[in-house]
């Protein structure tokens, strides 16, 4: 099997009537999706796409993920982009990428060529009107390698340009193996998907539907502000598994939501992106009987890399481990010394690394290293940036960031992105982000004349809801350390001043 | 009132909360936001709001909250 695209035909099969997605406007089956994405696959080869980067940018919907496969089918790969993103990196990703194509629906079309797009601006809909044709998406699939890439997906980047990461077809095949099998998926589950579309944790959800049947339920952006309307939709929709962000679910446990309803269904609650409180997971254990995971991994191998199936009580203020790696996956932690440690900074090795970032030879080769424990032939691995450690009971913790990324409300982020972004405004001079752990709070520290609100207004118009500030502090000059950088620390607490 | 115009204007300075009326429906809280207005008016108002409580009806602008947070705290006593 070389892509993905085969367990979609496969399911298209054995389950053509099966409900695949179910979003707020319809419900496509297997089978719909499947004629959707040849569809789509046809008319992109009719215009001479192939073997290039075409932007899909949709609402968020089950529409939106055929269309990705539509993109497979054109043997292309798919760069997502939603709304909420923002036009800073809507442009960042424009620049970097320059699609001659796009995928797009009504709510995209202004946004787009606002944000300087070029390209042909293809609407779902129409492409769907056109006829199938056979011969073009033989001819595609055969000259597909399961090496070529199958997606860009974009993360946060220190210096304000977003990174894209290159995922390749047999690490999404991988991963759909090792995500069900640790999910358990099958085709009675119904998942209850949280994550945006332009972010490869959506990957979760439409593996396992393309690898066991699964239906995929998009649950509202809007819900995750109400937490007892959320509950109710998981219950009407008979949710059994959810894989979200941290918050997603702190939502639910932190504002005694299980005082008014509890979710029903659940079988599989699985978590990742952010450090999980010890307090609010035994919420949600003593409220909802279900298989509780600690996922973590980071974007550039593909989805998730190890998990931790909870077995036991923590403490408040105990570390949930991360666990163990996934099969046909090796991580392991290098000391200072360049050594293999108990203790260290997280490499990741295997299939599910992918192939760098696009057009962007400098930071893939900072981060796509040579494994430092073989000498004897070229072996490409990724350094995560992260540390780590081993625990008495040999699993793997995750300790926090060597450097100034941090994680919030479920998105990677790179502080110098915000600052980047904070000095392209008027009336900021110099800029400086920081994250107060403890509160987890976004702050902005900057000299210049802006007004407080007209830099939070420029800030809006420019990133995604993730990065903007929450507190923000002007002052005369920023604090420095002895050598001469901004000290972030010094500059977190002038925010409370 | 004004202390829970001064929580409001601390998480979002550049809205105009005295008029807002789309807080929620207008996307100007965001999704996670929430939890952490809660935390927030919880701890100043000594009061506990029930989850059934969070939608967006209370929550869409500054004087339907603040009236959800008197009759909590009328019922409390």
């Amino acid at each position: 099997m070389k892509t993905a695209l085969e367990l979609l035909n496969q399911q298209a099969q054995i389950r053509p009537d099966r409900p695949m997605f179910t979003d707020e406007t319809e419900t496509l089956t297997f089978s719909d999706v499947a004629a959707r994405s040849d569809r789509l696959g046809s008319a992109l080869v009719r215009r001479g796409a192939s073997r290039e980067p075409v932007l899909v940018f949709m609402k968020r919907s089950g529409a939106m993920i055929a269309a990705f496969f539509g993109v497979w089918k054109a043997n292309c790969f798919y760069v997502p982009v939603d709304a909420e993103m923002g036009e800073a990196r809507i442009r960042s990703i424009l620049d970097r990428v320059r699609p001659r194509f796009a995928i797009t629906d009504d709510s995209a079309n202004t946004l787009l060529s606002a944000c300087g797009f070029t390209g042909d601006a293809l609407d779902a809909e129409s492409l769907l009107k056109e006829p199938v044709d056979p011969a073009a998406l033989e001819t595609a699939a055969k000259s597909l390698l399961d090496s070529d890439p199958a997606y860009l997906v974009f993360t946060s980047g220190s210096t304000g340009a977003p990174k894209g990461v290159v995922g390749v077809h047999r690490a999404v095949l991988d991963y759909a193996d090792q995500i069900t099998k640790t999910l358990r998926a099958d085709e009675t589950d119904v998942f209850g998907m949280q994550a945006p579309l332009y972010v490869d944790a959506c990957l979760k959800e439409i593996l396992s539907a393309l690898k066991c049947g699964s239906g995929v339920v998009l649950v509202p952006k809007r819900l995750f502000m109400t937490p007892v309307p959320l509950v109710e939709f998981l219950n009407a929709h008979r949710i059994t598994a959810l894989c979200w962000v941290v918050p997603a679910l702190t939502l639910i446990s932190a504002l005694h939501t299980f005082d008014a309803v509890v979710p029903a269904f659940l079988r599989t609650v699985a978590f990742g992106s952010e450090v999980m409180p010890p307090k609010q997971l035994r919420i949600w254990r003593e409220h909802v009987n279900a298989r509780y995971l600690n996922l973590y991994g980071p974007t550039e191998c593909t989805g998730m890399s190890c998990f931790y199936e909870v077995d036991r009580d923590f403490p408040d203020g105990a570390r949930i481990p991360i666990g163990h790696a996934f099969d046909n996956t090796e991580i392991f932690l290098i000391d200072e010394n360049g050594k293999r440690a108990s203790e260290g900074e997280i490499y990741i090795r295997g299939t599910a690394v992918c192939h760098g970032y696009y057009r962007d030879p400098e930071r893939t080769k900072a981060a796509f290293v040579q494994n430092p424990l073989n000498s004897d032939y070229p072996e490409t691995l990724y350094r995560t940036g992260d540390l780590g450690r081993i625990n008495e009971r040999g699993e793997l913790e995750f300790l926090g960031r060597r450097d100034d990324q941090i994680k919030h409300m479920g998105h990677r982020i790179e502080l110098g992105e915000l600052e980047a972004a904070a000095r392209t405004v008027d009336g900021v001079n110099a800029a400086c982000a920081v994250f107060d752990r403890e509160k987890s709070l976004l702050g902005l520290v900057y000299t210049g004349a802006a007004e407080r609100s007209a830099l939070l207004l420029a800030l809006r118009a420019k990133l995604p809801e993730y990065l903007l500030p929450k507190r923000t502090a002007q002052v005369k000059s920023l604090p420095l350390t002895e050598n001469g950088k901004t000290d972030r620390k010094a500059a977190t607490l002038l925010l409370y001043r | 009132m004004e202390q829970l115009l001064d929580i409001l204007r601390d998480l979002h300075p550049e809205t105009d909360f005295e008029t807002e009326t789309r807080l929620v429906d207008g996307g100007i809280l965001a999704s996670f936001d929430i939890v952490m207005l809660i935390t927030r008016i919880e701890e100043a108002f000594d009061v506990v709001i029930p989850a059934k409580d969070i939608v967006p009806e209370h929550f869409n602008s500054a004087k339907a909250l603040y009236a959800l947070i008197t009759k909590i705290a009328e019922q409390d006593d």
